[in-house]
């Protein structure tokens, strides 16, 4: 067992997991996993290179998975942002790999304190076309490494992009953590451009030029999102089973509703959480079927309510549905969460 | 013309089954030069005999579609960062021969960054930069590289300094890094210049073959399309309109003073992986003490104080030991400017379940190196929760009169041992010796190997006694707190 930050954790699970490439730029508050990545990855032979800027740094990542690396970058949001037509390339091009999202608070240049506010961007695309990456949503150093464990691995089966959307007070946290196995040994890609004679024929790339060859592309792409949402979602709940009220929450936000709920069902209280734990795919179905029991939703989030929209798309609109949110890095109190609840509940 | 001079290379496919409509003809223009250079690339991929090694990175641009003749590795890049997918394609492939083709607008104006960082870092690659001083591929606009009054889409009353500045000369630019080995910049006007550019394309692809490091070639190629003239006035256009603003030239060689790189690729076992992760570091927990966890009761404690005095440190150890000692254990420090103000604290909980909210707002336990942190916490305590203070560097008493307070001269035992920087493990002996929280002799155990500085471990142990020592001797000042400090 290791006592260990979140956004270091995320580096030790990855080169256990068999990534031996780091590309990343600099930011605040993702810079951690760039200097655990800079002095791991060489002891290894991997590489760990800054790049120039994040448009260049995701490019990197599509070059080395394109060569049949595991490989991964970090950013925060402003990072983000400019990353998202390399993004699209990669989920175009079917290439796998792995992105820490660190979420900062914006927009524009914002602060460094933590939001969720990149859940839009992250979560629906982000960049062009009709694409979709597969997103974690850990809430402890222990899932930071886990999660990253999966991300490496399920980025590999669906040969597509897979994010890790945390913030800046996961990636901060020091917790314990048990660290899986070593798998360094990484299956031959038949993808990939290996530089010998059995890959010459390979082309990565994510141009069609017909339209009809396009559609086709697109529409398997769909169908494997499609395979995704059946098989992938992951969620954790909490006491919901009887829960009239139930708190929906990720990442951090979830600890905070974690002691909101042993407060109030101290004082009696029916309170329940659940929690995303993939965001891509989102537990669509099980809020659904929570909502036709006639359980009330409390959703609490550090944005505008980028993941309530997900919420109400799959509970409907005439579901009874309530929302709490702070911003600009603002951070509530487990104190003014157990009273706003409190208010929610008769 | 140009086009007969040149015969079709083995890593030219024979026929371009890749490309829709004829198999048979590039999709370039006739008169294009992409052509050419494609054939003399491929031909010394071919005498190179480095097909099978070869990857060819393809931009966005009219040459987007080579990898429909290149009988080689292809990976297609995003506008203008075929530098960066190289980099990375070479450094995951180290035997790998990377080819990077780009236009001007890819090259010179979306993709500046990559490319000059690429040269500068000197990655082991040979990039291909086909200046046509145009867009080919979206319709003629502007480049980077057009010429002074040069009308094109975009500028319809010809290029002007005050709105468009110059021709930016990249092959010079480049050369004026240290990293690239070889820069040079030749033209496709004629067989002279074809011919030459023939022995550029060679000389850059084998000084990667030999490991000496990047090489860059311009190659000033006529757009008879973009430019709206037949392939002859192309040419006259390239000879006597582009070579004065961008000579014919070797702008750096020093291929043959390199020493060669030869890059060694170790596979590393899982065994040897683990060993490099620096895990374990805590060693075996302590023996699990069913009773102790079961009863123990969620605290949550705030360390603070400047910059220096450890208090990151002191947190971290101590959840650490907590850890060890079979608890459930957060801690998460202040951070970004105010840490740059010199102020420091971190909020630790430990408990026997899960723990929720790792910020500690109202501490049960909060210990204060310096004033500042003293004045700013003192109120958010727990009533009937302890503080300690550093009572060297804090003159002041506490306002709270519902709370223990310990005032114990941290710095000054510290010094006293001559370990200047060990107050905060003075504070831990100090604190765990009065709390009975956590055995004191774990604690010792744990310290040297929870400290980033591994040297300076047994100094810690020392700290870490005298803290309890001073509080064992003054247990009897230390008892009815609360009063006192009214
Ligand atoms: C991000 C982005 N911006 C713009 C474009 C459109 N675009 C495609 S090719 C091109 C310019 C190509 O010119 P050049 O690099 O000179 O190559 P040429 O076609 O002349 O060979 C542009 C602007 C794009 N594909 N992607
Ligand atoms: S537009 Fe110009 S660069 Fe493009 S294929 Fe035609 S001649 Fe070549």
């Amino acid at each position: 067992m290791e006592l260990i930050k979140a956004n270091e954790a995320v580096v030790k699970a990855a080169v256990l997991a068999g990534c031996t490439q780091y590309y990343g730029y600099p930011i605040t508050p993702a810079s951690e996993v760039a200097s655990a990545a800079a002095k791991y990855l060489p002891k290894i032979g991997g590489t760990f290179l800054q790049a120039e800027s994040e448009v260049a740094a995701i490019n990197m990542v599509y070059g080395a998975a394109g060569a049949g690396a595991r490989v991964m970058t970090a950013s925060s949001g402003p990072g983000i942002s400019l990353k998202q037509e390399g993004v699209s390339y990669l989920a175009a091009a079917e290439l796998p790999c792995v992105i820490i999202d660190v979420m900062r608070a914006g927009p524009g240049l914002g602060n460094i304190w933590p939001e969720q506010g990149d859940w839009n961007q992250v979560v629906h695309g982000g960049g062009h076309g009709n694409y979709k990456c597969l997103v974690f949503t850990p809430n402890c150093a222990q899932e930071m490494a886990d999660l990253t464990v999966l991300a490496f691995d399920l980025s590999d089966k669906y040969r597509l992009p897979a994010y890790i959307l945390t913030d800046a007070y996961i990636g901060q946290m020091m917790e314990p953590v048990e660290f899986p196995k070593a798998r360094t040994q990484v299956a031959h890609r038949d993808y990939a451009l290996y530089a010998d004679r059995a890959s010459k024929d390979q082309v990565v790339s994510s141009i069609f030029m017909s339209t009809e060859g396009l559609e086709e592309h697109n529409r398997h792409l769909q169908r494997k999102y499609a395979e995704i949402e059946e098989k992938e979602v992951r969620y954790q709940e909490i006491q919901v089973e009887d829960a009239d009220l139930v708190l929906i929450g990720y990442g951090f936000i979830s600890r905070l509703l974690q002691s909101v709920l042993e407060n109030l069902r101290r004082e009696g209280y029916k309170v329940g959480l659940l929690r995303p734990i993939t965001a891509f795919p989102f537990c669509s179905k099980r809020l659904n079927e929570l909502a036709k029991q006639g359980k009330a939703f409390l959703n609490v989030e550090l944005s505008n309510g980028q993941m309530l929209r997900d919420v109400q798309l799959a509970i409907g609109n005439d579901k009874p549905l309530y929302f709490y949110n702070r911003m600009g890095g603002m951070v509530p109190s487990v104190e003014e969460l157990t009273n706003v609840t409190r208010s929610y509940l008769k | 013309m140009s086009q007969q001079i040149l015969e079709k290379p083995a890593s030219f496919y024979e026929h371009f089954d890749r490309k829709g409509g004829p198999k048979d003809t590039t999709h370039y223009c006739p008169g294009c030069g992409h052509g050419n250079v494609h054939k003399l690339i491929a031909e010394t991929i071919d005498d190179m005999g480095l097909a099978d090694r070869a990857i060819f990175v393809s931009p966005v641009g009219c040459s987007v579609f080579a990898y429909y003749y290149f009988d080689v590795g292809n990976i297609q890049a995003a506008h203008g960062r075929a530098p960066a997918v190289g980099t990375a394609v070479k450094r995951t492939r180290p035997n790998s021969i990377v080819i990077s083709y780009q236009g001007d607008g890819d090259l010179a104006s979306i993709g500046t960054a990559e490319i000059i960082h690429a040269a500068n870092r000197g990655e082991h690659m040979t990039v291909f930069f086909v200046n046509n001083a145009i867009y080919g591929m979206t319709g003629g606009q502007m480049a980077a590289t057009s010429l002074m009054g040069q009308k094109t889409a975009t500028t319809p009353y010809g290029r002007s300094a005050e709105n468009e500045g110059f021709p930016i000369h990249m092959a010079e630019m480049i050369a004026t890094l240290e990293a690239p080995v070889y820069v040079a910049r030749c033209h496709l006007a004629d067989l002279k210049g074809i011919m030459n550019t023939r022995k550029a394309v060679r000389k850059a692809i084998q000084a990667q073959v030999e490991g000496k490091g990047f090489t860059f070639v311009e190659i000033l190629s006529p757009c008879p399309t973009g430019w709206k003239m037949d392939t002859h006035a192309a040419c006259e256009f390239i000879t006597k309109e582009m070579l004065p603003v961008f000579p014919e030239k070797v702008l750096k060689d020093e291929i043959a003073t390199r020493v060669g790189w030869e890059h060694e690729i170790k596979e590393f076992t899982d065994e040897e992986v683990v060993a490099s992760l620096e895990l374990g570091m805590l060693g075996e927990p302590f023996p699990y003490d069913k009773k102790f966890v079961d009863n123990f009761e969620t605290k949550g404690f705030k360390f603070a104080g400047f910059g220096g005095q450890g208090v990151l440190t002191a947190g971290a150890v101590f959840a650490a030991h907590a850890m060890q000692e079979h608890l459930q254990v957060s801690w998460i420090p202040s951070y970004g400017p105010e840490m740059r103000g010199g102020t420091a604290n971190c909020s630790v909980v430990i408990s026997k379940d899960p723990v929720g909210s790792p910020l500690v707002v109202e501490p049960d336990v909060l210990a204060v190196m310096n004033d500042p942190s003293f004045d700013t916490f003192e109120p958010t305590v727990k009533p009937g929760g302890l503080i300690i203070v550093n009572s060297t560097i804090i003159a002041r008493k506490a306002h709270r009169t519902d709370v223990e307070v310990l005032y114990i001269p941290l710095t000054q035992i510290a010094d006293d041992l001559g370990l200047k920087a060990a107050a905060n493990m003075v504070l831990l002996g100090a604190y765990v010796e009065y709390s009975k929280l956590l055995p004191l002799d774990h604690l010792k155990t744990i310290v040297p190997k929870g400290i980033k500085r591994k040297a300076l471990g047994d100094q810690n142990v020392l700290a870490v006694e005298a803290g309890a020592k001073w509080v064992r001797e003054n247990a009897k000042a230390l008892k009815p707190v609360p009063s006192l400090t009214a």
